[in-house]
């Protein structure tokens, strides 16, 4: 019993990071209606912005994060503008595979630039873990949990509340009547992207000191991430909050009864299944795809 | 002017063991001969489907495999494993088309990624069969037994050379048959207006499989070959990098041609080989990205037809 609580625990803290990864790539696949196959190279970025601060700026950790979620968006916004906006108009297929080279590109650049040796990133949290009853838990998961709540809450104010969040809706609705409205168009979708890089970037910086920092380390955020956006459904902003915390749970049960080896098979098993049962997600009503 | 260049280019494949004295270069070349027919077997799919596999690694893994186990494990001849590597592919293809072709774009994409991860887990973790990350080691050589004469290996790099190329001969002609013939035609009609396409009677969902299940075929064909040609199968063979190198072949050689994948396959074997000495293995995978990137931008349809175009221009 203690050990299932435990394992519930655990995967509702890396859950929320799921969440955080999910919600970047379904807000640009919902919005922009493009597939980012570099979105887990949005979150290496962000996990090497925020090593590079600590380590090499000697900024406080509290600052690091902030920074590294601005490299990220910067990043973004610079992909979008040069690679994305060009492509305007062209089929989904054609965005996808320049994103793959997006994707292989800036992998590499990162392996040049950092070498292969894995990194890890100190923090001012003790290593000591807090007790609460049954379960044990370390207080860097804590800190990281209630950030990643604190950001896909402020996502979802942003979208929801605000005058660019209407903007960026409208824009992806019907981008003539919303450019009709004064939307400038070419703006939101630059904000978008950007904006979903800086997400991944965010979900980078805080994962980074809990796991290690490698190169490739995006390509298994990229697999959560698409994992958590098709189990919430394609561009279902609750969906895939909920569908990191389903994930995150569903892998701390397969790896704690199962075998840890096939932890990350959870994600794949679970595309497949839900792609074929239940291809619009799990929490959403009937819709058509494909 | 494209007869003769067809002609020269054919006369340089045949005799290229003749004047390719130095073995590494023959690797080379034995190499893009691999990858032409892995390229040849993707474009069935990408190129005349539409539908981008990037699960195509699972089906090249499972006959790198198949080929490795009944040889290595159960000892029988490397034809029969060879055989094998086109047989269970071929298999797992029909399966996995059969449920993935219900989906298109970005479903279909991701659905075959997860597949592939799959498989490439069950090749790490399942070491009973598979050895796990150390991989089967002693994978045979290809040998002919004719009766009554010594038997003869090919295992030279020249002998094997000549495999590999009756290899992409006979994968060039299988796709060739295929996109000459009905299915083809269906296929085709298929990527340009699917609801056309079913309105006059085509089932897509059929003919789609049929051409995943062909192309996993070949893809696996391609590296039994592999297999018995390093003697060495690991879970390496999963690599994602092995499916990007795949894609920029095809997309860079030109999609939806047939000619365009062996060039492009000949292409980015040699040309990466050739800046091995002044570059790095980084570099040269950060270049296949930035050219990834370029083509599509400059060159959407690939090299083959726009070299084409400029002919008939001129």
């Amino acid at each position: 019993m203690d050990q299932l609580l435990q394992h519930l625990l655990n995967g509702l803290l890396l859950g929320a990071t799921y969440s955080l990864l999910g919600i970047g790539l379904t807000l640009v696949f919902g919005l922009m209606n493009v597939v980012n196959f570099a979105h887990g190279e949005f979150y290496t970025l962000g996990a090497y912005a925020a090593f590079a601060a600590l380590s090499l700026a000697s900024v406080h950790f509290f600052l690091a994060i902030p920074l590294a979620i601005a490299a990220g968006a910067l990043a973004g916004a610079v992909c979008e503008r040069c690679l994305l906006r060009p492509l305007r108009g062209q089929s989904i297929d054609t965005v996808m595979l320049v994103m793959i080279g997006v994707w292989i590109t800036m992998q590499n650049a990162e392996l040049l630039g950092w070498g292969g040796v894995a990194k890890s990133v100190a923090t001012p949290f003790p290593t000591e873990p807090l007790v609460l009853g049954p379960v044990s838990v370390a207080p860097l998961r804590v800190f990281v949990f209630v950030v990643s709540g604190g950001l896909i809450l402020g996502a979802h104010l942003l979208l929801a509340r605000t005058k660019l969040g209407r903007a960026m809706r409208a824009t992806f609705q019907d981008r003539e009547t919303a450019a009709l409205m004064g939307v400038s168009i070419e703006r939101i979708h630059t904000v978008t992207f950007a904006f979903g890089a800086g997400l991944a970037a965010a979900a980078g910086a805080l994962l980074g000191p809990v796991f290690l920092l490698y190169p490739s380390m995006g390509d298994l955020a990229s697999l959560k991430a698409f994992s958590v956006v098709i189990l919430g459904g394609l561009g279902n902003f609750a969906g895939a909050a909920l569908g990191g915390v389903v994930l995150g749970v569903a892998e701390e049960l397969g790896a704690g009864y199962v075998s840890s080896g096939y932890r990350d098979a959870v994600g794949f098993l679970m595309i497949v299944a839900v792609l074929l049962l239940r291809p619009s997600g799990l929490f959403a009503r009937a819709e058509r795809v494909g | 002017m494209s007869r003769a260049a067809l002609l020269l280019a054919l006369a340089t494949a045949a005799t290229a063991p003749a004047w390719v004295w130095n073995p590494y270069h023959l690797h080379t070349l034995i190499m893009a001969g691999i990858f032409a027919v892995l390229a040849l077997s993707l474009n069935l799919l990408l190129g005349y489907t539409g539908q981008l596999s990037l699960g195509h690694a699972a089906f090249f893994g499972i006959g790198a495999y198949a080929s490795g186990l009944t040889t290595v494990k159960l000892e029988w001849s490397p034809w029969i494993g060879l055989l094998a590597a086109v047989v269970l592919p071929g298999a797992a293809g029909y399966v996995i088309g059969r449920l993935a072709l219900k989906l298109r774009g970005a479903y279909f994409v991701l659905l075959t990624i997860s597949f592939a991860g799959c498989v490439s887990l069950v090749s790490v973790n399942w070491m009973d069969l598979t050895n796990g990350p150390l991989g089967l080691p002693g994978v045979p050589p290809l040998e002919i037994a004719l009766p009554g004469v010594a038997a003869l290996s090919l295992r030279t790099k020249a002998a094997f050379y000549y495999v590999v190329l009756a290899a992409v001969a006979l994968s060039y002609l299988v796709c060739l048959a295929l996109i000459r013939s009905r299915v083809g035609r269906a296929l085709v009609a298929l990527r340009e207006n699917e609801t056309l396409a079913a309105s006059v009677g085509i089932d897509g969902t059929h003919y789609l499989v049929l051409a995943a299940v062909v192309s996993a075929a070949m893809a696996g064909f391609g590296c039994g070959l592999y297999a018995h040609y390093t003697r060495f199968v690991s879970p390496e063979v999963f690599l994602f990098t092995y499916t990007v190198t795949m894609v920029i072949m095809v997309v860079a050689g030109g999609k939806g041609t047939l000619a365009g994948p062996v060039v492009g396959a000949v292409l980015f074997t040699v040309l990466p080989e050739a800046l091995r000495a002044a570059t790095s293995w980084q570099w040269q995978m950060l270049l296949y990205g930035v050219l990834l990137v370029a083509v599509l931008f400059f060159m959407p349809e690939g090299i083959v037809p726009a070299a084409r175009r400029r002919w008939s221009a001129s």
